[in-house]
């Protein structure tokens, strides 16, 4: 059971959060420009990395904000709490 | 060395050596070290891993072929599921190739002439809404014409069946489909069997041998870089369910992949209590009781990503009143032991099972939840795939291209959360 | 009679006897006893047959470790399988019985199976039973009537169990002198500390073992420090509670035991509770468990660890013999020849495998009259059968490889042995952290934490009190200023403690011939696997601790193998050649003890086993005979039947009064979000295929959602309020997946877009009018809205009073009939719901449910997302083109550009109508073009709904099939499961009204 810390409301429970997958997917601005791979890409492919990952939560039975999180998917440790629209920490890919 | 080399099992042989106090063994596999080079290298040596191994020296003649297992082989989702196996999919795509697996499971102790306790003591899958009811009808349909086993039951014929379950609970279950030819196998023996059979046709298991790098030249692969040194080889196939996405980037290609965490339980062993294999995607559950026992059970992934194996408790929690909400006589039973996997997930619950952009280089991966059941099949058209270079018939639909093309076959009904 | 109870002394209140019986027979003990103890009180040597050749088997340990002493407690539905004779508390009127054997484990025919035992080597089954192939099921079925342990309840469970949540500062796992002394630190600080033990009593090795702290006895300090604790506000104590799995993040599951000491009756409380707890700190002072030896019919009854032995002459006033031998490596068990003597055990001869035993602790036991020390030497077997009779010694050569000289029997029928001790790493290990094997002291200790925790005391591997106490103190103090508290000074211990001195590590004692030829050696006794059993292994080839244990069951058991484990691991080396703690340990999971389902399941089970979700019409529903079907969490009117009347009767009957004459639904379960904001417009433009700038206030459009993978999502109407305000519906069981869908888009990719989004599915009841006779009845209800056909055309809507209170009307339409949804605020639903029902009793107004609204809707071809759709529907799937906007991006739009989702042969929504008007379709059926050909028939597509329509006196359906639209006319056949075909032609999804005048009228 995670320890989350929402940067609105504090730490809390995993069980107050909701888990959205892989963070700063951004949606292409001009679809039709984009190849049928290159639209997959963003639909289905994922970097899935074994160490730090840069994902989304939302406090669903909180605040119910989207953030995200610096975790590290070996330990799961958080290692950064940061808002949408903030710059991503400087983290250490390496384990 | 050959088949025929290998002391055969049986009563009989199993007799003769215990007049020599079982001193005679011979080694179910053997140790080599690594060569400097082979035909095939398959990386991963979990039950596809040796499947595809087996069936690469069986049903196409190459075994000059090399496992690499960076732990110990079937010690990943193999060794950690609960091991139920049908056909019972409902996408043509999907049904044939877990039914192709299923024919093989039908014969695979005796094939491998190793026991994997393949007890085909039959499958349901609840239904607890009208529109379960219609999705499990579908289904079986489906399955009929497709020549698998199926049969649609009411809410009462299931109480009939399973005088133990509560059918009148919070979603109260209205009907099931059952697999008749489904049931459980013995995790472990179906690894060790395989890799005994692959041994024996003279594949060189290697434990202990993490891959590091894959090798390209150009666009087409020429070996691995391991912790034991570079061992080269034209074709690898790649087998490392959980850690799929980080083998692809070796390769510098990305996958629609992620990898969560799986947990499962048993309890305490209880003398026989329930005989058949339950599952309920709706109310995110499913049991049955092993040869020893303990009543196995598991649920669906955790919803974040992770490598750890390990989850979340409050899944256990809820997958725990599932069953003894279906099972209220389970309440004062224990858990004994929990643990988790790590389980690749594709966006539509289809695994991946192809070439990839990379000559040489093939991927079997994205299995979810629900690999164990598909391993002789997985192996069987995988082997085919890394011989002839072209998928079979059986495995052509679960490419890579799905993703670009759209289409997807979308098993979330019957793969869901349960297996 | 108690015969083995001695006269004096032990914790047991000797005031108020207990009666229980034991496989039928009644006995007594006393409160403060453990069934373990009641029954070697009672003289009960053999009380179980082991697993798999059914050898006697008796008490071996005095805790969580024993692994052979599994009872079955109780009968009927209360009855517990497997329960550790060792950690029940006894009370009055306990029913225990033997397992596993038959009739008793005095007399076990089972034990038959002990002649076939050379063909049941590790691993035998892999090796047989695979002819004929059709026969494993058959072998399978005996197999499992002879493996189990006990049996499962057979009725639901009379008790009753509980969660709770709890966070603290400084969570402190084992109450024995090193966790006392942490709490006392850590509480003085004002930290919120738990103090947590398994045991009924608090106090650990004090309970067992002499000590002199501080000036005073043990007990004194035991007993003055837990009344410390308790007077610290911050403190809490909790006995009967084991800490079962250490998880991520410093999350701890415990399980107490609030009622299984009490007589069966007491119900007015929980059986026992889970506590899920967030510490920020934690200190396991969760102690050491004695390591058994491994040597010659090791198992026979009478041969016992050496501490538990002592824990019954201390704690219970128990003697488990007469006539003792003590084997040991160490010193702790020469304290455990002393409690025998003192409790008038005659202790024949002390066996220690070291040369040259040293100390005052063996001193001592020198001392005493008539114990002979016999050094450098083992026991290497055990006589007698269903009890020790004596014990064969002989001298063991330096390298502990083999017996270097002759043996000698010595008598006995008690055999106290002593391995050492192996810290209890399992918390520690659980949290993520390794505990690595210090190849010195034979055993694992705790490596670098990777959470927040730390162990103290014997499970850190420090064995001795003084140095257990201080770093408890130290521990205590520095846990509470880690939480962010201030500790006072660093507190040392005065103990007088007799120096121990160092253990000689043995593992196998070597037998008179090799393994495989020896009598069984037992490594894991729950099990049965013995020491030939993991050489066979190593010998097959297996070299992974992990593929050994799965091969032979090494750990296995309920106990998972807290005896066996940590010499399986060192023969298994001494077999590869390996260092001792070269194999390592297989993973210590998560639970330490088993826990109880019922108390993780808490009270989330039956009514409480998701939310019910009712309407607030839903009295008046159940009034009225409704049937329910279960939405997701709702709970919706299905149909309401009247006397005398099944299911399609009464279906018929709804569609006919809302086709013909006027019925009313509740359609409160829709989701519906206001939608808010000067974006909202732009917002909707994104998240609906089709356009919403240009709607104009007071009219609603339908509207399609997908996902960004081009699928069908959800649907439903949403009404302009104003510029910047709309009223959105959604499918019910999509609500909140579309409110968190919209949610994330905003905040994650638009953030710009000023809108804000508001669940009001709850706040507003929605009542559906339905029927050419509609407009009357709404007349009758409401004054101040105008109801004429072109003033309150068709998709617009209005705000007015309805039965006299205020309401949003919308004249939309699931039927295809003139229809309004009246939509108020929920509190008023029942009244308007009745004022309805009064305004249109004079048109017969007919209650329907969800059955006649989809018939109704499925008469004119209106699809529901989830029954039609499947995740794999596209909009023109559909046929609903139309709705796809060319003007503008939305979500999913660029997916239906690709190559599968414009192939002509994807599957179409179309009607069918089959040959016999009144064969209704059963919904599910596969679709194909010739249904005589050989399996696998090649499906075309599939029947998503299908009724009887009464208005239209025929059956109807609709399915999804490959390329149908081009398919008008053609003849389908759905094979079904009892091997009748059934005959359909494609037709269009509209089977009613096609033009749409009536929704118009």
């Amino acid at each position: 059971m995670l320890h989350i810390e929402c940067p609105w409301c504090g730490p809390r429970d995993q069980s107050e959060f909701s888990y959205g997958g892989e963070a700063h997917i951004v949606r292409p601005t001009d679809p039709d420009a984009l190849s049928d791979e290159q639209w997959a890409d963003y639909l289905f492919m994922r970097a899935n990395p074994k160490g730090k990952h840069r994902e989304q939560w939302c406090h669903s039975a909180g605040c119910r904000r989207w953030f995200n999180v610096v975790r590290d998917t070996v330990s799961y440790e958080i290692v950064a709490v940061y808002r949408v629209g903030e710059t991503p920490p400087e983290v250490d890919d390496a384990d | 060395m050959t088949q025929s080399r290998r002391t055969k099992y049986s009563i009989f042989s199993l007799a003769r050596n215990a007049f020599s106090h079982h001193e005679n063994w011979q080694v179910v596999w053997r140790s080599p070290p690594p060569q400097k080079s082979y035909d095939v290298i398959v990386v991963g040596g979990g039950g596809h891993g040796l499947a595809t191994a087996y069936y690469l020296a069986k049903e196409h003649g190459i075994s000059n072929v090399a496992v690499l297992e960076k732990g110990w082989i079937g010690g990943g989702n193999t060794g950690r599921n609960t091991t139920i196996v049908r056909s019972n999919y409902l996408w043509d795509e999907a049904a044939l190739l877990y039914e192709k697996s299923m024919q093989l499971w039908e014969g695979l102790s005796q094939d491998l002439n190793y026991n994997v306790m393949f007890s085909q003591r039959g499958v349901y899958n609840l239904g607890h809404s009208l529109q379960d009811m219609r999705d499990i009808a579908r289904r079986v349909n489906a399955n009929r014409l497709n020549g698998i086993d199926g049969e649609l039951l009411s809410g009462t014929q299931v109480k009939e069946r399973i005088p133990i379950i509560n059918i009148a609970c919070r979603y109260p279950v209205l009907g099931a489909s059952f697999q008749a030819r489904g049931g459980v196998a013995r995790h472990d023996a179906v690894a060790w069997g395989f890799a005994r059979a692959a041994d024996a046709r003279g594949v060189d298991i290697i434990q202990n041998c993490e891959v590091t790098g894959i090798r390209r030249e150009g666009d087409k692969v020429t070996g691995v870089e391991t912790e034991r040194g570079f061992i080269a080889a034209p074709k690898i196939a790649v087998v490392t369910a959980g850690h799929s996405s980080v083998l692809a980037e070796m390769a510098g290609l990305r996958l629609p992949i992620e990898s969560h965490p799986l947990q499962a339980l048993v309890s305490e062993p209880l003398k026989p209590v329930l005989d058949t294999v339950v599952m309920s995607n709706a109310v995110h559950g499913y049991v049955s009781q092993s040869d020893k026992g303990e009543l196995v059970i598991g649920s669906g992934i955790d919803s974040f990503t992770g490598y750890g194996q390990r989850g979340s408790f409050s899944i256990i929690e809820d997958n725990l009143a599932a069953i003894v909400e279906l099972f209220p006589i389970f309440s004062r039973v224990r858990m004994l032991r929990q643990w988790g996997g790590i389980v690749d997930t594709c966006p539509d619950a289809c695994p991946i099972v192809a070439k990839t952009s990379v000559r040489g280089l093939y991927f079997n991966c994205g299995w979810g939840t629900g690999g164990f059941k598909a391993t002789p099949g997985s192996g069987w058209v995988f082997a085919h795939t890394v011989a002839r270079d072209e998928p079979h018939a059986l495995n052509a639909a679960f490419d890579i291209e799905r993703f670009v093309s759209g289409a997807l076959i979308d098993e979330h009904g019957a793969a869901g959360v349960a297996h | 009679m108690q015969i083995r109870r001695l006269p004096s002394g032990g914790r047991i209140d000797r005031e108020t006897p207990l009666t229980f019986s034991f496989n039928g027979r009644a006995y007594t003990g006393y409160t403060g006893d453990t069934l373990a103890s009641a029954l070697l009180a009672n003289g009960i040597g053999v009380l179980a047959r082991s697993f798999k050749y059914h050898r006697p088997r008796g008490i071996v340990g005095s805790g969580a470790e024993e692994p052979n002493a599994l009872l079955q407690l109780g009968r009927g539905g209360s009855t517990l399988p497997n329960q550790r004779a060792t950690q029940v508390e006894l009370h009055d009127g306990l029913v225990a019985e033997s397992v596993n054997c038959w009739p008793s484990p005095q007399f076990d025919v089972a034990a038959v199976t002990g002649l076939f035992a050379k063909l049941l080597p590790a691993g035998f089954y892999y090796k047989t039973f695979m002819w004929p192939q059709r026969w494993w099921h058959t072998y399978e079925r005996f197999i499992r009537r002879a493996a189990g342990l006990g049996h499962c309840p057979r009725a639901p469970d009379p008790n009753y169990y509980e969660k709770t949540n709890a966070s603290c500062d400084v969570l402190v796992v084992g109450a024995g002198p090193a966790g006392i002394a942490a709490a006392l630190a850590a509480g003085k600080s004002g930290a919120r500390v738990l103090l947590v033990d398994e045991q009924s009593e608090l106090g650990g090795s004090l309970l067992f073992r002499d000590a002199q702290i501080g000036g005073d006895s043990g007990d004194v300090w035991l007993q003055d420090s837990l009344a410390v604790l308790r007077d610290t506000p911050e403190v809490t104590l909790l006995p009967r509670t084991t800490v079962f799995g250490y998880y991520s993040h410093n999350w701890l599951g415990m399980l107490e035991r609030v009622t299984d000491h009490l007589p069966d009756g007491d119900r007015s409380q929980p059986r026992q509770r889970l506590w899920r707890v967030r510490a920020r700190q934690v200190i396991l002072a969760t102690g050491a468990i004695e390591r058994p030896l491994v040597f010659c019919n090791n198992d026979r009854p009478g041969v016992m660890l050496a501490s538990a032995v002592s824990t019954y002459i201390k704690r219970y006033a128990v003697r488990p013999g007469t006539r003792a031998v003590v084997f040991t490596n160490n010193d702790s068990a020469y304290l455990s020849a002393l409690d025998m003597q003192q409790a008038g055990v005659a202790v024949t001869a002390v066996v220690d495998a070291r040369d040259n035993p040293q100390g005052p602790i063996i001193d001592a036991v020198n001392a005493q009259q008539g114990i002979e020390i016999i050094r450098g030497a083992v026991v290497h077997d055990v006589l007698g059968h269903k009890r020790v009779h004596g014990v064969k010694v002989a001298p063991l050569d330096a390298a502990a490889a083999a017996l270097s000289g002759s043996s000698r029997a010595l008598d006995c029928d008690l055999l106290a042995v002593s391995g050492g001790w192996n810290p209890t790493v399992h918390l520690h290990a659980q949290s993520g952290a390794r505990a690595v094997f210090n190849e010195q002291r034979g055993c694992f200790v705790p490596g670098q934490p990777v959470q927040s925790e730390r162990s103290v005391g014997a499970c850190s591997g420090e064995f001795a009190l003084k140095p257990s106490l201080d770093a408890g103190a130290a521990a205590g103090a520095d846990a509470a200023r880690e939480a962010g508290f201030k500790p006072g000074r660093k507190r040392t211990y005065k103990v007088q403690d007799a120096e121990q001195g160092p253990a000689r590590l043995v593992w196998r004692i070597p037998a008179r011939t090799r393994v495989s030829r020896a009598a069984k050696q037992f490594v894991d006794l729950q099990n049965d696997t013995t020491a030939a059993d993991l050489e066979l292994a190593v010998r097959e080839g297996f070299r992974s601790i992990e593929h050994i244990k799965r091969y032979t069951a090494l750990g296995f058991g309920t106990d998972q193998g807290k005896l066996g484990n940590i010499n399986g691991m060192a023969i298994v080396a001494a077999a590869l050649g390996e260092n001792t703690g070269g194999p390592g340990t297989t993973t210590f999971r998560p639970a330490y003890t088993p826990v109880t389902f019922g108390a993780i399941v808490g009270r989330e089970i039956g009514d409480r086993f998701a939310p019910i979700r009712k309407t607030a019409m839903h009295p008046w529903h159940e009034a009225h005979g409704a049937e329910f079907e279960d939405v997701g969490q709702w709970k919706r009117p299905w149909f309401y039947p009247q006397p005398g009347e099944d299911m399609r009767q009464a279906v018929n009957r709804e569609c006919l009064a809302a086709r013909n004459d006027v019925a009313i639904m509740d359609g409160s379960t829709l989701g519906k979000i206001d939608v808010r904001g000067p974006d909202a417009a732009e917002f909707l433009n994104r998240v609906y295929t089709n356009g919403w700038s240009k709607l104009a206030v007071g009219r609603c459009r339908y509207g399609l959602m997908l996902g960004e993978d081009g699928m069908v999502m959800d649907d439903g109407v949403s009404a302009r309020l104003a510029e910047d305000r709309f009223y959105m519906t959604t499918t019910t069981g999509g609500a909140a997946a579309v409110l968190g869908w919209m949610e994330r888009w905003l905040q994650t990719e638009w953030p710009h877009l000023k809108v804000h989004f508001t669940s009001v599915t709850d706040q507003w009841a929605t009542i559906g009018v339905v029927g050419p006779k509609s407009r009357e009845v709404l007349g009758k209800l409401c004054s101040d809205i105008d109801f004429d056909r072109d003033s309150f055309p068709f998709m617009s809507f209005r705000e007015g009073t309805v039965a006299g209170v205020g309401a949003r009307v919308f004249r939309i339409s699931f039927s295809g009939e003139l229809a309004y949804e009246i939509n108020v605020p929920a509190n008023y639903g029942q009244s308007v719901w009745q004022a309805a029902m009064a305004a249109g009793a004079e048109f017969d107004i007919t209650p329907y449910g969800t059955e006649a609204m989809h018939v109704l809707r499925a008469e004119k071809g209106f699809v529901i997302v989830g029954q039609d759709t499947d995740g794999s529907m596209t909009p023109a799937d559909l046929g609903m083109d139309w709705i796809l906007s060319r003007q503008k991006d939305y979500i999913g739009r660029r997916s239906l550009a690709r190559s599968d989702c414009v192939r002509a042969d994807r599957k179409q929504l179309v009607g069918l109508l089959t040959e016999q008007p009144d064969q209704v379709l059963p919904e599910g059926a596969q679709l194909v073009d010739d249904a005589q050909v050989t399996r696998p028939v090649p499906m075309i597509g599939h029947v998503t709904s299908s009724y009887f329509s009464a208005c239209l006196q025929r059956s109807i359906a609709l399915a999804v099939v490959k390329g149908g639209r081009q398919r008008t006319g053609d003849t389908v056949r759905a094979p079904l499961a009892d091997g009748s075909v059934v005959q359909a032609t494609i037709v269009s999804p509209v089977f009613y009204d096609p033009e749409g005048d009536r929704q118009h009228a």
